[in-house]
């Protein structure tokens, strides 16, 4: 907490007020603190409540699972019995999601570095600006744009990376059929998590002591060799959060990847061909046509999602916490 | 001083050539990857612009889908307006109040545990995936409350995405406001509710409103949280608080999933107005960003 925030934060009283304005004012003043209170409260009561409903209606379903939950790969809760797992769609939503920051974590940081480190100030800032507004293009539009555009560029990429990396299992042979495929769906992610990544490296960037740098430049280094010693040391815990923040994103993300995705539910550790399903868009895909205990099983998949999203930023803002905790020990 | 030998030199001279070369291929680096992360954006806002003038006009924007046959070349998303309109109105009504408070009391008042307590979990809380949100509201409002899915379902889920977003940035505006405009009007003996109310809040009001701005541009474009919220509907429903309502992402999103070429023009032209809708809310937000740096 700053300075100032805590100056105002009840250290000051007022100084000899007149008496029927100094009790209308703590009754108001009562009132209106007990208001804010609970809006904030509410707020807790809001994230408590998500894990709370989403495990009371996940139980049903789970019981009447006859499967391993964790393990099962096939997703059939509206068969008799009814049999669904979530392994197929977590193994689909973390291919993706890693795949995603794979291809955007570089380019983030390459902008990042850019518009901190290289452009002049008033370029900068467009570019800046440019750069979020990739952030406000909605994920349905990205969807579409995915599909009805991305697709058919993205085959003759994919025949390539199988060509020449097929000896790895991710680019192994799919009977010539490309497209629709977890590689279009991370390349949409990827698109969709790198303004966020660049927007909060930038931040972390401009954080970087301006002595830092001018001692690595007096030292005759290149702007690349200040940028590796000085800068990028400094913003190590924050590029972590940023790309963690990010992740987080790109887990959750729903329509873009159910738009681009034909749903099915094999495990195949091959990117490249149609298929693949994760945990978001099959709950955006399967929820209008299901029943009840479907509608469980897909309330069960996201809290799974619910919970890996959680964990990733607790970590994300837990670096984050304990880095501005350790800079503002050492000012 | 001892002569430096020859050979020295000239190794450092290849050192500082390498050196050099490493520097620039850097700058390239960087430089392509500003260019890759643009492309997409020219892209996406290219082909939503060209494809979307196919089937945008006044017919599409006066018209719903009531009636209107995948195969048919007609349509359009006046009902997904007014749906989206409605759900995004009523989640910023209800989400400012509470947001603009949860920020006063983690700023103004709060000092304790509960208060780091409530910042850390607003975080968090904004990387609540939209589709949980939505899952959550069919779990408490829909099924556990037994409201059945409305316009109004969707909009409390379009509320718990907008208050992380509103209580952050009101947070960092309220931390701006010098602490001497507050001191001045405590030491007048303004009761320091009225001090929040009448000098420190209006003093923040520009980039609070730029923030739920942002807040409002972002939901509208929200997919996830409404098909299992408001689901879909083909008709006209003005009514939020009963029965499906359309609203535009999910227009798009159902168009987009037929495969006749008409239905894909109009998702299309879905996501033009969809665009539009939130460039002129970004613009907007922008403006009182401007005219908040001239007067603050």
């Amino acid at each position: 907490m700053s300075d100032a925030s805590a100056l105002s934060g009840g250290g000051l009283t007022p100084l000899g007020p007149s008496k029927d304005s100094a009790t209308g004012g703590r009754l108001g003043d009562k009132v209106f603190r007990g208001l804010s209170g609970a809006a904030g409260v509410a707020l807790l009561v809001v994230i408590g409540g998500i894990g709370v409903f989403l495990v009371a209606k996940a139980i049903p379903a789970l019981r009447s699972d006859t499967t391993s939950f964790l393990g099962t790969r096939e997703f059939l809760p509206e068969a008799d019995p009814p049999t669904f797992g979530v392994a197929a769609l977590a193994f689909g939503t973390l291919m993706s999601s890693f795949l995603a920051l794979v291809m955007a974590v570089p380019v983030a940081l390459g902008v990042a570095l850019f518009i901190t480190q290289v452009a002049p100030r008033r370029i900068a800032g467009v570019l800046g600006n440019l750069v979020d507004l990739l952030a406000a293009v909605p994920s349905v539009v990205y969807g579409l744009w995915g599909v009805a555009y991305l697709n058919d560029k993205i085959k003759p990429v994919s025949s390539v990376l199988h060509r020449t990396l097929g000896w790895i299992p991710l680019f192994g042979d799919t009977g010539g059929r490309y497209g629709r495929s977890i590689f279009l769906a991370s390349v949409v992610l990827a698109i969709m998590i790198l303004p966020i990544i660049a927007a909060l490296s930038r931040e972390i960037f401009l954080q970087v002591p301006p002595g830092n740098r001018e001692a690595a430049y007096a030292l005759g280094a290149t702007r690349w060799e200040m940028i590796r010693t000085a800068v990028l040391p400094f913003s190590r815990p924050g590029i972590t959060a940023a790309v963690m923040l990010g992740l987080g994103r790109a887990l959750g993300e729903t329509i873009a990847v159910a738009l681009v995705l034909l749903s099915n539910f094999e495990i195949t550790a091959n990117v490249l061909g149609p298929g693949g399903n994760t945990i978001a868009a099959n709950i955006a895909t399967k929820f209008a046509e299901y029943g009840p205990t479907g509608r469980g099983a897909l309330i069960a998949t996201g809290l799974v999602l619910f919970v890996i999203t959680f964990l990733v930023n607790l970590a994300a803002r837990g670096i984050v916490y304990r880095s501005a905790r350790r800079l503002a020990a050492d000012a | 001083m001892t002569a430096v030998p020859a050979e020295a030199l000239a190794g450092d001279r290849v050192r500082g050539m390498r050196r050099r070369l490493v520097n620039r291929m850097a700058t390239v680096f960087m430089g392509l990857a500003v260019a890759v992360a643009l492309l997409p954006l020219v892209l996406v806002i290219y082909y939503t612009v060209v494809k979307g003038l196919a089937r945008f006009g006044g017919y599409f924007l006066q018209h719903s889908m009531r009636g209107v046959g995948s195969m048919d070349a007609t349509g359009g998303a006046y009902h997904a307006i007014i749906g989206t309109l409605e759900q995004v109105g009523i989640a910023t009504t209800v989400a400012v109040p509470v947001g603009l408070l949860a920020a006063v009391y983690t700023v103004e008042y709060g000092r304790g545990r509960l208060a780091s307590t409530i910042r850390f979990f607003t975080d968090v809380m904004t990387g609540v995936p939209s589709i949980v949100a939505g899952l959550f509201v069919y779990a408490f409002w829909v099924l556990a409350l037994g409201q059945g899915f409305s316009g109004f379902a969707a909009a409390l889920a379009l509320m718990i995405l907008m208050l992380p977003t509103i209580v952050r940035s009101a947070e960092e505006m309220l931390k701006l406001v010098p602490d001497s405009l507050r001191e001045a009007a405590l030491a007048l003996g303004v009761p320091r509710w009225r001090t929040i109310l009448s000098v420190v809040l209006p003093t923040a009001s520009a980039g609070i409103i730029t923030g739920v701005m942002l807040a409002v541009a972002r939901v509208a474009g929200e997919t996830a949280p409404l098909l299992l919220t408001a689901l879909n509907f083909d008709s006209i429903n003005l009514d939020p608080f009963h029965g499906q309502q359309a609203a535009l992402p999910t227009f798009i999103f159902s168009q987009a999933s037929l495969s006749a070429k008409v239905a894909l023009d109009r998702a299309w032209a879905g996501a033009l107005t969809l665009v539009l809708l939130i460039l002129v809310l970004n613009l907007i937000a922008r403006a009182v960003a401007r005219r908040s740096r001239v007067h603050g």
